[in-house]
């Protein structure tokens, strides 16, 4: 499928082109790539707010189009939650109950289960019980953020897409939130869509990786297909997750690692009985 | 959100582009005032040439203007309807209780549906070739006589500034709390205007917040490199008038010439 921004003016400008590809059921697909090169508009067609101008998006057994009507839309995005940049940009709710159970209720849940469901929310990501009746505007930026996952969760969506969910919150904040979303994925098997610039994330979570490029899908492979060629992620002015950089200088000083690893956990196991360790266990 | 054309720019080094922004603006009033000079088909035939010269020299296509006639068509129409329905003079056509056609009423109504397709396309020639930022700074230019009687001109200016350059981000910001409202399941622009207007709250409040932390963080960025109002402060771009803009001057002064000498009395 293709979009064109602003067709049919002299502003039209191409936002993706050519896409072609899927994102299976229960699977935690990365999409990388440089900024611009059409991240955020391929989320935006994943729940119909945008409309490819020419081919087709399919979703579960929804077909859109770009001559779908924009009615009977609802189902379609209760199913696919999305969390945007700067969520917190969101929030408008006087309390962050009232505003956690603003989702559900549009897609028809009654307002005492809503409000069950926030409070179940605010557990998830991490936020105390009593700032279900603050009011959101009084929250710090971190918080802020974290009611706006909430509200997307609150939906209960079968696809959570999330674009940066963490840009800009402190590192703690970015791993909690990451540990939840992984979680969410392992233990009741949600798919999620991620986009993001934080390789390490890519490495630690995701299961398949979408590499953009000006507009078009350039590749797609498991984590460890996609950082197995450090070169070729230059060319597309991407980097590699820590480990594997790590790991990369370590080779040049002579180590050996088969598989190249990712994670942590991989490279001290590999990296172990190399430097001797391993004989004294 | 992307249609908005009011305000508009158009990149390009056409000739039009090129001209001062002041005599742009100038030209502009001057012309619509002139433009109710006209009284007969000759001088309304020239003013609608030179328009069509102008948006030739512009390089910018027609369809540009006339979708700026279109939301004003109904307005527009209303008021050609009035004309043709209730001036009297000339030969009947039809009438009907206090409604006439006449000769004269028709072409009263072709007149006034001239004029305000002439004066659209004009004021839509200036925005369309002219940033919003250099329209300020010729406002600014302009109104500075009037600090001899202490008007706040370049205080004024730096606001009319600020506003024109927070338009798009706002209105990207629009679009983008829309988009976060809808995917959390809201219809705008559907139901009965109470549901409409219901809808309204999740994207007016956030719209509201951003803007206040928007304005607060430029106050703290112009402060933290020592802005400081008043009128001494020198431009970046510094206006200068050309060859070009006495031509065109010559050229508005030509045309109020052709108009007095053609128009009936």
């Amino acid at each position: 499928m293709s979009f064109t921004y602003q067709a049919g003016t002299p502003f039209a400008g191409d936002g993706i082109k050519d896409v072609s590809g899927t994102i299976h059921d229960g699977s935690y697909t990365a999409i990388i790539g440089h900024t611009g090169s059409g991240k955020s508009t391929i989320l935006q067609h994943l729940n119909a707010l945008l409309k490819p101008t020419s081919g087709t998006v399919t979703i579960g057994d929804k077909v859109i189009t770009n001559e779908t009507n924009n009615k009977n839309l609802k189902p379609l995005r209760q199913k696919v939650g999305m969390v945007f940049q700067f969520a917190e940009n969101q929030l408008f709710e006087q309390t962050v109950a009232k505003d956690i159970a603003f989702g559900p209720q549009n897609f028809g849940v009654s307002e005492k289960d809503a409000l069950a469901l926030a409070d179940k929310m605010v557990a998830m990501v991490g936020l105390p019980h009593d700032v279900l009746e603050k009011s959101p505007f009084d929250l710090s930026g971190g918080q802020m953020r974290r009611v706006a996952i909430a509200g997307v969760l609150a939906m209960q969506p079968e696809v959570l897409v999330l674009d940066e969910p963490t840009a800009g919150l402190d590192p703690a904040g970015r791993h909690e939130m990451m540990t939840m979303f992984e979680r969410l994925h392992r233990e009741q098997g949600q798919t999620i869509v991620l986009v993001t610039h934080q390789m390490d994330d890519v490495a630690d979570y995701a299961d398949t990786v979408w590499v953009m490029a000006e507009g078009r899908l350039i590749k797609t492979g498991t984590p460890r297909e996609i950082f197995s060629d450090p070169a070729w992620l230059k060319a597309n002015q991407l980097g590699l997750p820590k480990t594997a950089q790590m790991a990369q200088q370590l080779i040049a000083k002579g180590f050996h690692f088969d598989p190249r690893p990712l994670t942590e956990t991989e490279l001290a196991d590999q990296l172990l009985p190399q430097i001797g360790g391993g004989q004294h266990g | 959100m992307d249609k908005l054309l009011l305000g508009r720019y158009i990149p390009g080094h056409s000739w039009i582009h090129q001209l001062d922004p002041r005599t742009k603006l100038m030209a502009s009033f001057y012309y619509i005032g002139i433009v109710f000079l006209a009284n007969n088909w000759q001088t309304y035939l020239m003013m609608f040439v030179a328009t069509l010269f102008m948006i030739w020299l512009s390089g910018i296509r027609i369809g540009f203007f006339l979708r700026g006639v279109r939301p004003l068509i109904w307005l527009i129409l209303f008021t050609v309807a009035l004309q043709v329905l209730f001036v009297r003079g000339g030969m009947v056509y039809w009438h009907w209780g206090w409604l006439w056609i006449t000769k004269l009423g028709l072409i009263n109504g072709a007149f006034i549906f001239v004029r305000f397709v002439l004066i659209i396309f004009m004021s839509t020639l200036l925005t369309l070739t002219t940033q919003p930022l250099s329209l300020a700074d010729a406002v600014e230019s302009l109104l500075k006589p009037l600090r001899v009687i202490r008007v706040p001109v370049t205080e004024l200016a730096l606001v009319l500034q600020i506003a024109l350059r927070f338009v798009p981000t706002l209105m990207d910001q629009t679009t983008k709390i829309m988009n976060a409202q809808r995917a959390r399941g809201v219809d705008f622009g559907e139901g009965n205007i109470f549901q409409q207007m219901k809808a309204v709250v999740p994207l007016l409040i956030p719209l509201f917040v951003s803007s206040f932390t928007t304005a607060d963080e430029l106050a703290t960025a112009m402060e933290a490199r020592g802005y400081q109002g008043g009128d001494d402060r020198t431009k970046y771009r510094i206006l200068r008038y050309h060859q070009r803009d006495w031509i065109a001057a010559a050229g508005m002064a030509v045309l109020t010439g052709l108009l007095l000498l053609l128009r009936a009395y």
